[in-house]
């Protein structure tokens, strides 16, 4: 054995090395979809620095100026690019802003359905009997609830509770809150599945009769054999949560329209799409499938690699 | 010993033990029955218009009497579904027995809490069949082989573990630089001698090894086998060693239980078990070894199969299939008796003399 070869790859190494970044390499759609889908969250992170007005400071915005169209379009203002709102808000600022607060509440949305999944489906799964049978019948029940429903409920109850002010304060946790608890089956179910599959495996009773607690066996060593179903379903999961997000605020349960996401700019649009201001209902709507459909196509890339048929890793 | 004093009082010490003081591990009855019938819901059927609770059981064991006396190497062979593997995960306490009972050292085992285990597993390990499954994918070898070592010397330091780890690679051959590499980099030879070395590590008396060479290439068997013996012989170990392969229980057994269908059917030394197989199943078991003199084969063919475990026959679960059966056989089960050379054979046949 010569020099070069034993010595240890470094973690670089490794994944130039390995099938996931291969076949990445040859994937148009995988890098095209994760260079929009970088761009699209470099923006919306760095919005407050990259656009030209901030949408929620009522000092900077004129209502003279409201519904200018676009800039290639006949009357608009070179000041604003993509036109202003029927408020006068800048489009592009608002939709920067818009984006940041969808992928907010999509990322923390989809970890919270990840924790509470993730732990549900380890316990069933590996514990397996009465336990199983419960967290399985609950996620059964909660799956029977449509997202919209829940939401719809949780999100009037708080309205009709605590009142209009105090939801729209604290909308993004509220959200972040409701798509999470709806959603949190799939990951339960995905996990449970995996484990199953992985908990008859001899290097499981390996570490139990090494005297392992279950507590670490379930953590230490069955999750991280199931991670790669858990990122695939991960992706399909923020697509979700974006487009469940866009759907509460279009139908007026989301964001309020003074701190708008995508789905409620959608919406505020929407009253002016019959008089001609198309571009309020159109560019943001526009943005949100491109967001969603990067998202979705790397999640089909990351689906095909990570096919235990196709490859096991 | 680190056995709790308790438990000694608790369960008096087995009267029908005969050579209590040389033996390890003693088995008394052990029986294991796997449901086949789902839980309490799927159990319900209709019968003439009644709702009954209808189970079905997988009779895996029926009654299994072992002793493995200290610093001796008991294998235990038998077809595949007689019940080996069961015995020895009843033995780590992976699955726990339905009837019967369980003594390591002259403690009772099979009903301790896993907390209550942990003392014993620093003294029993095992080594699994399949060394692509027993190493876990997503760990470096330097982990695999640490994590026995802190959970069992938390006052240990970071050196003095590293440094076990150091040894007891070594001690199987691998060279311990590879520590920083993960299993599916490793042959399966060099995999099960990992598996071995994690055993090992925690320094064990006994160590139960389910067919560990039975999924390693031909010319790799030997290597695993002699590495299993030298540390037989450089740490005393006893060893409870499951396979279906009788040129290595030639090789490898200071005795050999014989088992069919969740039964023990005789138990010898092996000299001789090989030279003088008293049970009809040994005899047909033995003859079916091909030898290289063979060219008038005296195979012992057995009529039909192996009958299923769901619906036990009464009386000797061979009696099916043995050409010396007779009326009692179906009737009475056999039980394990001592020879005059101290073979253990559990058949009416031989107990009469018609064999």
């Amino acid at each position: 054995m010569n020099a070069s070869s034993s010595a240890l790859p470094s973690r670089w190494e490794r994944f130039r090395d390995s099938y996931l970044f291969y076949s990445f390499k040859r994937d148009m759609v995988a890098q095209v979809s994760l260079v929009v889908f970088i761009a699209l969250v470099a923006v919306a992170v760095l919005a407050p620095w990259l656009s030209p007005m901030n949408p929620y400071d009522l000092a900077q915005i004129d209502i003279l100026a409201s519904e200018l169209p676009p800039f290639w379009v006949e009357g608009s203002d070179a000041q604003y690019l993509l036109g202003t709102d029927a408020q006068g808000r800048d489009m592009l600022s608002t939709i920067l802003y818009g984006a940041r607060v969808s992928l907010i509440i999509g990322f923390g949305a989809v970890a919270l359905q990840a924790l509470i999944g993730v732990c549900f489906g380890l316990l069933a799964g590996y514990l397996g009997g009465r336990i199983d049978a419960f967290l399985m019948r609950l996620a059964d029940i909660q799956l029977s609830f449509s997202t919209l429903m829940v939401a719809i409920i949780v999100g009037a109850l708080v309205k009709a509770i605590f009142g209009g002010e105090t939801f729209s304060a604290y909308a993004v946790p509220l959200l972040v809150l409701i798509i999470g608890l709806a959603e949190w089956p799939q990951y339960a179910r995905t996990v449970r599945a995996s484990v199953l599959a992985e908990k008859n495996k001899e290097y499981v009773d390996a570490a139990r009769v090494m005297g392992l607690r279950s507590k670490r066996i379930m953590f230490r060593h069955v999750l991280p054999n199931t991670l790669s179903p858990i990122f695939v379903i991960s992706t399909v999961q923020i697509a979700n949560a974006i487009i469940s997000e866009a759907a509460l605020s279009f139908l007026g349960l989301g964001m309020p329209e003074t701190h708008p996401s995508l789905g409620s700019l959608i919406k505020s649009g929407f009253d002016y799409i019959q008089s001609g201001s198309w571009w309020i209902t159109l560019i943001p709507g526009a943005l949100l499938v491109v967001l969603v459909l990067s998202i979705n196509l790397l999640g089909d890339w990351l689906r095909d690699v990570m096919n235990p048929r196709l490859y096991k890793g | 010993m680190t056995a709790p004093a308790e438990a000694k009082a608790a369960h008096p010490t087995p009267t029908q033990n005969e050579k209590s003081d040389d033996s390890l591990l003693q088995i008394r009855g052990l029986n294991k029955r796997f449901s086949l019938s789902g839980d309490f819901l799927e159990q319900l059927r209709f019968k003439g218009g009644k709702l009954v609770r209808h189970q079905e059981y997988v009779h895996a064991i029926n009654g299994v009497d072992l002793d493995i006396k200290r610093g001796e190497a008991l294998c235990v062979v038998g077809e595949s579904g007689c019940g080996k593997s069961t015995v020895a995960r009843m033995v780590m306490g992976l699955i726990t027995p339905s009837e019967g009972e369980i003594r390591y050292a002259g403690e009772r085992i099979d009903n301790l809490s896993s907390r209550q285990l942990l003392p014993y597993r620093k003294r029993m390990q095992m080594i699994f069949q399949n060394p692509y499954a027993s190493l876990n994918p997503r760990m470096t070898i330097q982990q695999t082989l640490e994590e026995p070592l802190r959970l069992h010397h938390p006052d240990w330091d970071r050196e003095k573990i590293e440094q076990k780890v150091e040894d007891v690679m070594r001690s199987v051959g691998i060279d311990p630089d590879w520590g920083k590499r993960f299993g599916h980099e490793f042959s399966g030879g060099q995999r099960q001698r990992i598996a071995i070395a994690r055993a090992l590590a925690v320094d064990p008396e006994f160590i139960v090894a389910d067919e560990p060479i039975s999924a390693l290439d031909v010319s790799i068997q030997a290597q695993v086998l002699n590495l299993l013996m030298e540390a037989q012989q450089e740490r005393n170990l006893t060893y409870l060693f499951i396979t279906h392969d009788l040129a290595v229980v030639e090789h490898f057994g200071t005795r050999v239980a014989v088992m069919y269908l969740g039964t023990v059917c005789e138990i010898a030394t092996t000299s001789t078990l090989f030279a003088k197989p008293r049970h009809p199943y040994t005899q047909a078991l033995l003859s079916a070894i091909p030898r290289l003199e063979d060219d008038r084969p005296q195979h012992i063919r057995l009529s039909g199969e192996v009958p299923t475990p769901v619906n036990l026959p009464t009386g000797c679960v061979f009696h099916g299939r043995c050409p010396h059966a007779n009326a009692r056989c179906k009737q009475e089960i056999p039980v394990l008796q001592t020879q005059d050379d101290g073979t253990r054979v559990a058949c009416h046949a031989v107990e009469e003399g018609r064999l």
